[in-house]
């Protein structure tokens, strides 16, 4: 392998890594605040996409506010989500909770596909096709503007989680909510901000994504997959482990499909993540079975 | 007396159950469903596999359709390709099968509720994912074809109502068993997990191995369907296994009653008339609509919608009975 294909190779891992790190924030909020894993997650990020897409195509807005209307309308669906599906149900079971989300991901996957499109889609690049020479290697200009999105996503989370008032009443909430609800802290509220905040940050993933790879209605799963292992190899516990996780899912990602050795080609590269779903869920068994215990 | 009186009843339901079942594929009563009823009884295989790992054992199983295509991709493989005897395929299948869950099935529940789940779902891609990349094998996204049928002599399956009534018989004989373990002390001691492990382990439950031996069981039903199956339709691909299926099987297992074997026909049965003959009317909505059930079901009736229905029709019953009395 020169250096140059290395290069090439670590620079796609992290710009796919850089998504799963983007879903992985989202699981790692939510799992904090309600002890509740989201499996909708990934449909976010293909919301983002594929809503971008449809306002740029169908409804004819320009670039910036067509990204900017997709993430709110994310976000909304992600608050929507909460009061309608989350919420409802008193005292229900982490199983039905995990039914409950999966129906609540199948709905918006079906909605999406009958009511916007079925077809794999990809949106304009932010800044031309023309592809930067970089120690050889060839890069998207896209690539740079999903790590960029990420690095910002992850700064502006770690600032509004430590040096605001909603931010610091979230990580109380996560510590310990009937403690922070006695000074005030309201969990139901806090909820149903860390779900915005998840489905916003997914759907921001969409939006950079959709212009690098093509994306469909039935994107989700994978996505929501790989955004689970990130926040599973950072324990679900902070952010930036998450951002860590995600980062290192897509370079050993990147790298086992390069290697192009045995089981290790490109129709096996989601087994790969799966793989390491097991792997990593099977080494942290007892720590996690502790923690569900505790929580 | 009420106890007496609602074990008279279901009796007399699952007779008439019974009746219905085998005057259904002659034609002069539902003949043109029969197609519908066969598969119905191929998802209620499957179904009571579920409902038992669910209902009994709390645990979720996002990877279901795993086992039913292994059931289903090894009795092809074996029958078609192989020329083994499609009854001993069936049954290597299903031997196969067993043994891949108990194998995964220690390590696997080390783990519980939301991380369970992802593994499970975890799984249910891996195979779903070998079902298309093993080209060499399964002929890859375009799946086989011409699968021979089952027979017995030289009595050959060939017909939609000859193999009626092959899966029904699997599939009764799958109620009873399932039926009969549940009344049994292992069926008590798969309650007395689901309500509390640690109060199990305490009274000498072997937890783990109580689990894993359902999870065997339910691979072991889920395989026999797959076989069933490929049997039927003679034609096998990877769609059928795919992580829709998962969920259908999840919707269905829900439907019918966490903790009701014989909810599962009812939970199999009205999701695949709802699937095949109402929702095919409205175009893919189906996906929607398995959606809107399963966030449904699980807010207002957690223990099921078969439960559900049996409570209300019970309290009506007692109700009219009281109003009897006080007259």
């Amino acid at each position: 392998m020169s250096s140059a294909q290395f290069v090439q190779y670590i620079v796609a891992g992290v710009t796919s890594g850089s998504i799963y790190a983007l879903v992985g924030l989202g699981f790692t909020i939510i799992y904090a605040v309600t002890k509740i894993i989201n499996f909708a997650q990934g449909e976010f990020v293909m919301l983002g996409g594929l809503l971008s897409f449809t306002l740029i195509h169908s409804a004819g807005l320009p670039l910036v506010p067509a990204l900017i209307v997709s993430v709110l309308i994310a976000a909304a669906i992600g608050a929507i989500m909460y009061l309608l599906a989350i919420r409802p149900p008193k005292k229900a079971s982490v199983v039905s909770l995990i039914i409950i989300t999966i129906g609540a991901a199948i709905f918006i996957r079906g909605v999406v596909g009958q009511e916007l499109t079925k077809n794999f889609v990809r949106t304009p690049s932010f800044s031309g096709e023309q592809s930067i020479s970089f120690l050889g290697a060839y890069i998207d200009p896209q690539a740079l503007w999903i790590i960029g999105t990420m690095v910002v996503v992850t700064i502006i989370l770690h600032l509004f989680l430590n040096y605001t008032m909603v931010g610091k009443a979230l990580k109380a909430c996560a510590i310990n909510p009937v403690a922070s609800s006695m000074v005030g802290v309201n969990p139901k509220i806090m909820a149903l901000i860390a779900f915005v905040l998840a489905a916003a940050i997914g759907g921001i993933g969409g939006v950079v994504l959709a212009p690098l790879t093509p994306i469909s209605y039935n994107a989700g799963v994978m996505l929501g997959l790989k955004g689970f292992v990130a926040a599973a190899i950072g324990g679900f516990k902070s952010p930036v482990a998450a951002v860590f996780g995600g980062l290192l899912l897509g370079i050993v990602e990147s790298f086992a499909v390069a290697a192009n050795w045995g089981p290790f080609t490109s129709g096996y590269k989601d087994a790969i993540a799966l793989m390491v779903l097991l792997l990593i869920l099977l080494i942290r068994s007892g720590k996690l079975a502790e923690e569900e215990r505790a929580g | 007396m009420l106890a007496r009186l609602k074990s008279s009843w279901s009796y007399l339901a699952i007779a008439a159950l019974f009746v219905a079942l085998i005057l259904a594929p002659f034609h002069w009563f539902l003949g043109q469903y029969t197609t519908l009823m066969i598969f119905i009884g191929i998802y209620t295989i499957v179904t009571v596999g579920l409902c038992l790992l669910m209902g009994y054992t709390g645990q979720v199983s996002l990877g279901q359709a795993a086992f039913f295509g292994m059931g289903a991709y090894i009795s092809a493989i074996l029958s078609k390709t192989y020329g083994v005897n499609p009854w001993l395929a069936m049954l290597i299948a299903a031997i196969m099968t067993g043994a891949f869950a108990y194998i995964i099935g220690y390590p696997i529940f080390r783990l519980k509720g939301n991380y369970l789940a992802m593994a499970t779902l975890g799984l249910g891609l891996i195979m779903w994912i070998l079902f298309v990349q093993l080209r060499q094998f399964t002929g890859g996204p375009d799946g086989m074809s011409d699968i021979p049928y089952l027979s017995i002599g030289g009595f050959v399956f060939n017909s939609s109502f000859r193999r009626y009534f092959l899966v029904w018989a699997f599939c009764l004989a799958v109620l009873i068993i399932s039926q009969n373990i549940i009344r049994s002390r292992t069926g008590r001691a798969l309650r007395a997990i689901h309500s509390s492990e640690a109060a199990a382990e305490s009274v000498g439950i072997n937890v783990d191995q109580f689990k894993v031996k359902i999870l065997v069981l339910s691979a072991v039903y889920a395989s026999l369907a797959g076989s069933l199956l490929v049997y039927h339709m003679t034609i096998v691909n990877p769609q059928i296994f795919d992580f829709m299926a998962s969920v259908k099987l999840v919707v269905m297992a829900v439907i019918g009653g966490l903790a009701s074997v014989w909810g599962a026909i009812f939970g199999a049965g009205a999701t695949r008339i709802l699937s095949d003959e109402v929702l095919l009317r409205f175009g893919d909505w189906d996906v929607v609509v398995y959606g809107l059930i399963l966030v449904l079901v699980m807010i207002f009736m957690p223990e099921g919608l078969f439960v559900k229905l049996k409570e209300v029709f019970q309290r009506l019953r007692l109700r009219y009975r009281q109003r009897g009395i006080e007259r």
